[in-house]
């Protein structure tokens, strides 16, 4: 049992002073920061997604509920968009059970705003004036998900079919076998190739690279722009190979947003986890109407891990979850 | 044997892959913030040595395997195995030319080896770190060169070749590192 701190004074002064140029860029945007609940009586329902759960009990003991502990502030923020505060922004810890690693902590910082009236190429505009201000990256690149996979392994990642995409993970070496990985899906197979071929190019000579316009079948909530092909308007941000952001062209339509997360429940019951209540609030919320915006969530920590060059998260943490 | 989820195996692991054992080397946790967790593993195959890379779904289990490390002592060579005894039970196992590889260069009877046992059978034999050996015949000494820094190679009792100091004779024993193939010193007898 040690008691130390696992992440040295000179990077707590780091993310201190990091926190602080945030707060003052987006003052001088004029973007609203804003506290929503870690608590929620809805969760997360990506099914790639696991949610902390606890329970309330009042006093006297009637009355129990079950929270989720955030895994992200996005639909309390959507909620607040729907209200008509404008353009806003958030600093908290989120929590993402059974994730831990070299770059996962199961409670780690996200940065998470959004901007009323931006696309995703307005809101990128805005991630890169950040980076260079926060962390000295110089203009970063922009490149379409077709593009940096077509560039990097030939495939075209919105017209291959399964059997092809395999192959191509089979060809590059990514897997040994076939029958090692069972059951992955089409998008199971592309984040292979990847995580495993792809993102250690990206974000190379401290320029970070931007990847848009994913497959429509990885819109998450983003909007889907019609083709042929069709994609999702949401982005990522990476930095030494590393994915630091991801971002949307918010979906508004409450029909399409109530598919997906029944899309996402069904998935859940496919593979045997927990169902999420979906969240109402947010669903109404857009029937009021969402104002068009943009929003993305950028990992404070992994942010930090690229101004200090730690190799763990651990060493950008006063205390990972293993010293909790 | 113990079976082992992708999310508890470290470095030093010993599990089964494509049926051979093999020694966890890395794992890395490899986790995109909208898509499916992989865990990403680098292994040491116990029998061939090389290393290869496996990706398994995270949560995916793996066999463990039955490889221990136990210090022996090496007690002869009957032309085909190798004989050790571990010197609490007495008990005795044999390696084979495999296991030996190039360590049969540098041991000699009664020698401490790391023996690493595969289902209690001798899969890899490493020699001491150090081992002290004669030398069996190496160009003639210049006598009194004990300073300047040219070497020569000259070959052990056991059949390794290392690169002396130009001062060491015949008949000499001279101390090894077998793990970089260095000379260290001369041993007096």
């Amino acid at each position: 049992m040690d008691w130390h701190p696992s992440s040295p004074l000179v990077v707590m002064q780091k993310r201190a002073e990091m926190l602080a140029q945030i707060r003052a860029f987006f003052a001088s945007c004029g973007v609203l920061e804003v506290d929503t609940p870690v608590l929620s009586v809805a969760g997360a329902t990506d099914p790639h997604i696991a949610s902390f759960v606890t329970e309330y009990r009042p006093e006297g003991g009637e009355g129990r509920q079950c929270f989720y502990l955030h895994t992200s502030p996005e639909f309390p923020m959507k909620r607040l968009l729907a209200a008509g505060v404008g353009s806003i922004y958030q600093v908290c810890k989120v929590f993402r059970n059974g994730e831990q690693g070299r770059w996962h902590n199961p409670e780690f910082t996200l940065l998470e705003w959004y901007r009323v009236g931006f696309d995703h190429h307005a809101l990128m505009d805005e991630m890169d004036a950040l980076l260079a201000e926060v962390a000295g990256c110089g203009p970063a690149l922009r490149v379409t998900y077709r593009d940096v996979f077509l560039q990097n392994t030939g495939l075209d990642p919105l017209e291959a079919d399964i059997p092809e995409v395999r192959e191509k993970a089979l060809a590059l070496g990514v897997v040994a076998s076939l029958d090692s990985l069972e059951g992955i899906d089409r998008n199971g197979w592309l984040d292979l190739i990847l995580t495993h071929r792809i993102v250690d190019t990206l974000g190379q000579n401290g320029r970070p690279t931007f990847v848009y316009d994913y497959p429509a079948s990885q819109a998450a909530m983003a909007q889907v722009r019609p083709g042929p092909p069709a994609v999702a308007e949401r982005f990522e941000v990476y930095l030494g190979g590393v994915e630091l952001a991801n971002g949307f062209h918010e979906l508004r339509d409450p029909k399409e947003q109530r598919k997906r997360l029944e899309a996402d429940r069904e998935e859940r019951h496919r593979m045997g986890l927990p169902l999420i209540p979906l969240d109402e609030r947010l669903l109404d919320a857009l029937s009021h109407g969402l104002p068009p915006c943009a929003g993305v969530a950028l990992g404070i920590d992994r942010l930090l891990m690229a101004v200090t060059g730690a190799t763990s998260i651990d060493a950008v943490l006063a205390f990972p979850v293993g010293r909790a | 044997m113990a079976n082992f989820s992708t999310n508890e195996i470290k470095s030093g692991f010993k599990v089964m892959v494509d049926g051979d054992p093999c020694t966890v080397l890395e794992n890395e946790y490899v986790k995109p913030g909208k898509g499916q967790a992989f865990n990403r593993i680098k292994i040491r195959n116990l029998k061939t040595q090389r290393v290869i890379e496996r990706t398994y779904k995270s949560g995916d289990v793996l066999d463990g395997a039955d490889v221990v490390d136990m210090q022996l002592q090496y007690l002869y060579n009957d032309g085909t195995l190798w004989y050790f005894m571990d010197q609490e039970s007495f008990e005795q196992s044999a390696a084979d030319e495999a296991a030996l590889g190039d360590s049969r260069l540098w041991i000699k009877e009664q020698d401490t080896c790391n023996v690493t046992l595969y289902n209690g059978i001798p899969l890899a034999v490493a020699p001491p770190n150090q081992v002290v050996l004669r030398v069996a015949d190496t160009d003639p000494g210049l006598r009194g060169d004990t300073s300047t820094g040219g070497t020569k190679p000259a070959t052990l009792e056991t059949g390794a070749v290392v690169r002396v100091p130009l001062f060491v004779n015949i008949g000499e024993l001279i101390k090894v590192d077998t793990r970089t193939v260095e000379y260290i010193s001369r041993v007096k007898e």
